[in-house]
């Protein structure tokens, strides 16, 4: 397999897989042997670069990182067939069937607030940010089942290098895309939008914490949060916010969308703790999908020893 | 419309379909359609018709005063038993495959969860409902306190409803429809019984100087 640098990727890599095969069939049709020598003018026709002619949607990763587990990856088909996208309706199916024309691209992505360098990325613009790299990361709901992912990602901190946060950036704040046009089921949700999630700053820079862009060796689907989303292993999957749109570095804690509807239920922090209940059912135990009899949770998701210092003296049970 | 209602095949073409919901929950098992998490989608689907059935239960009387039906009485007793059928599926499967038979477990659950109080409340309500559903239970009750004692699906449908209520994130809309269907239909009782008390001071009011 040629493994291409990540300076090599542009912003073709999104393309839909649908809109590639067509080009290819395009340039299959043109005959083989003269594919090649056809190809500039066949790029020119459909308003495209020769790179973008030849791209498709696989991420090709350039680095396997230490940080992922060996548990076996949940098949495919569930992780994109089962999601939480209140926007996209509030059943799990819903997602996978309403996400479908979701439009992804052009896509703009706001970095401001308490940095030296604000600024707007493009996809192109953030797939250059840092090598990507693949993390098999255990991803803990709220309702208490799991799943095991092969996201593909870079470290937020690498993000963060670029814009050069100041002494008074204290918690980042991350925004997602809405449109009722494209989202009509969400109004019948139970939730404010445009989705809104956070993370204090040491949470953000620890090497945990990804910018994901694919899963499964590609970019990733609609309905699993495409084309840019957060990946944060060890808090309950709401705080890994999908297709976001604008990242702020802010001073104070910022709100968030489930802490605000229900501020006993669901706090800032929301780290996955088998000792601290949800009010109204037990986080003790958690069913992973495709298993049948549930599974003891681990404290921190299994990622204590990565993150545990972080909340050295707090008392968790307050700071849920 | 009375002579279908009255035919002998009313019954068990009845019967048949409030089976369907369980015959579809089959078919998606076989072609693997029971979504990531089967066990969470065949928990919700059995709660769910179990609500639909005390919705149905529910609906006879009204639905046979209004629209001058009396025979759709005949139907009243299997679909609340097939409430309670549903019922028992969606109760086994939480103390089968959700807790795995752990009393101690169960018992924790049902104490400190709201929402599986009143789930489980409602669940025991519906027993001695289907025990006395039999024509020799009516005889030795008596019908009015029969009657009385089946006032209790009022209590099990509202329960029920609350239990939905309370386990659901954000997405109240379901849930609250059931309990403005629940609350219509007890409502249409409480103005019947009040308008038939009515009736019966009119009557004895003007019956009083004859005799």
């Amino acid at each position: 397999m040629l493994i291409r640098r990540p300076t090599d990727l542009t912003y073709s890599d999104v393309t839909p897989k649908s809109v590639y095969t067509e080009r290819r069939e395009f340039l299959r049709a043109m005959g083989i042997a003269g594919a090649a020598a056809f190809a500039g003018t066949a790029a020119w026709r459909l308003g495209m670069s020769l790179d973008e002619v030849y791209a498709n949607s696989k991420l090709d990763v350039a680095t396997k990182s230490p940080f992922s587990t060996t548990e076996k990856e949940t098949p495919y088909n569930d992780v994109t067939h089962y999601n939480n996208f209140y926007e996209f309706g509030t059943d799990k199916t819903d997602p996978a069937k309403n996400a479908q024309k979701f439009r992804t691209s052009p896509w703009t992505v706001s970095v401001e607030g308490e940095v030296k360098k604000s600024r707007k990325f493009n996809m192109d613009e953030i797939l250059k940010i840092a090598p990507l790299e693949e993390r098999i990361y255990r991803h803990r709901c709220v309702e208490a089942w799991s799943i095991v992912v092969p996201w593909i990602g870079f470290p937020f901190s690498e993000l963060a290098k670029i814009v050069e946060p100041t002494p008074n950036a204290q918690f980042v704040a991350f925004e997602s895309f809405f449109d009722p046009g494209q989202m009509p089921q969400a109004k019948y949700s139970g939730l404010d939008y445009p989705y809104v999630e956070g993370l204090r700053l040491d949470e953000a820079m620890n090497p945990l914490t990804l910018i994901g862009v694919g899963m499964y060796g590609e970019t990733l689907p609609n309905q699993d949060g495409a084309p840019v989303r957060l990946v944060v292993p060890w808090k309950y999957g709401y705080k890994s916010i999908k297709s976001i749109v604008k990242i702020r570095f802010v001073g104070k804690q910022p709100p968030t969308t489930w802490n605000r509807m229900a501020p006993q239920e669901y706090g800032f922090y929301s780290n996955v703790n088998p000792n601290v209940d949800h009010p109204r059912w037990s986080q003790a135990k958690e069913r992973r999908l495709g298993e049948i009899f549930k599974r003891p949770t681990l404290m921190f998701n299994g990622y204590g020893d990565q993150v545990a210092s972080l909340y050295n003296g707090m008392d968790l049970k307050k700071n849920y | 419309m009375h002579a279908l209602l009255n035919s002998k095949w009313s019954k068990p073409v009845i019967f048949l379909l409030c089976l369907a919901p369980l015959v579809a929950l089959g078919w998606r098992a076989l072609h693997g359609e029971l979504t990531a998490n089967p066990i969470e989608f065949i928990t919700h689907a059995t709660g769910d018709w179990t609500l639909r059935f005390l919705i149905i239960t529910l609906c006879v009387t009204p639905f046979r005063k209004i629209l001058h039906l009396p025979e759709l009485i005949r139907f009243r007793r299997m679909v609340g038993l097939f409430a309670f059928f549903y019922a028992c599926l969606h109760f086994t499967i939480y103390i089968w495959l959700d807790k795995f038979f752990d009393l101690s477990e169960i018992w924790k659950d049902i104490a400190k969860r709201k929402y599986i109080t009143v789930g489980f409340t409602a669940f025991l309500l519906l027993i001695p409902l289907a025990i006395t559903s039999t024509a020799g239970w009516i005889r030795r009750l008596g019908g009015k306190r029969w009657q009385q004692l089946h006032r209790l699906i009022y209590f099990s449908a509202t329960l029920g409803v609350i239990h939905y209520y309370w386990l659901v994130k954000s997405a109240i809309i379901r849930p609250l429809t059931y309990g403005a269907i629940v609350a219509v239909l007890l409502l249409w009782r409480l103005f019947a019984s009040l308008s038939k008390k009515k009736q019966l001071r009119v009557n004895a009011v003007t019956v009083r100087p004859v005799g």
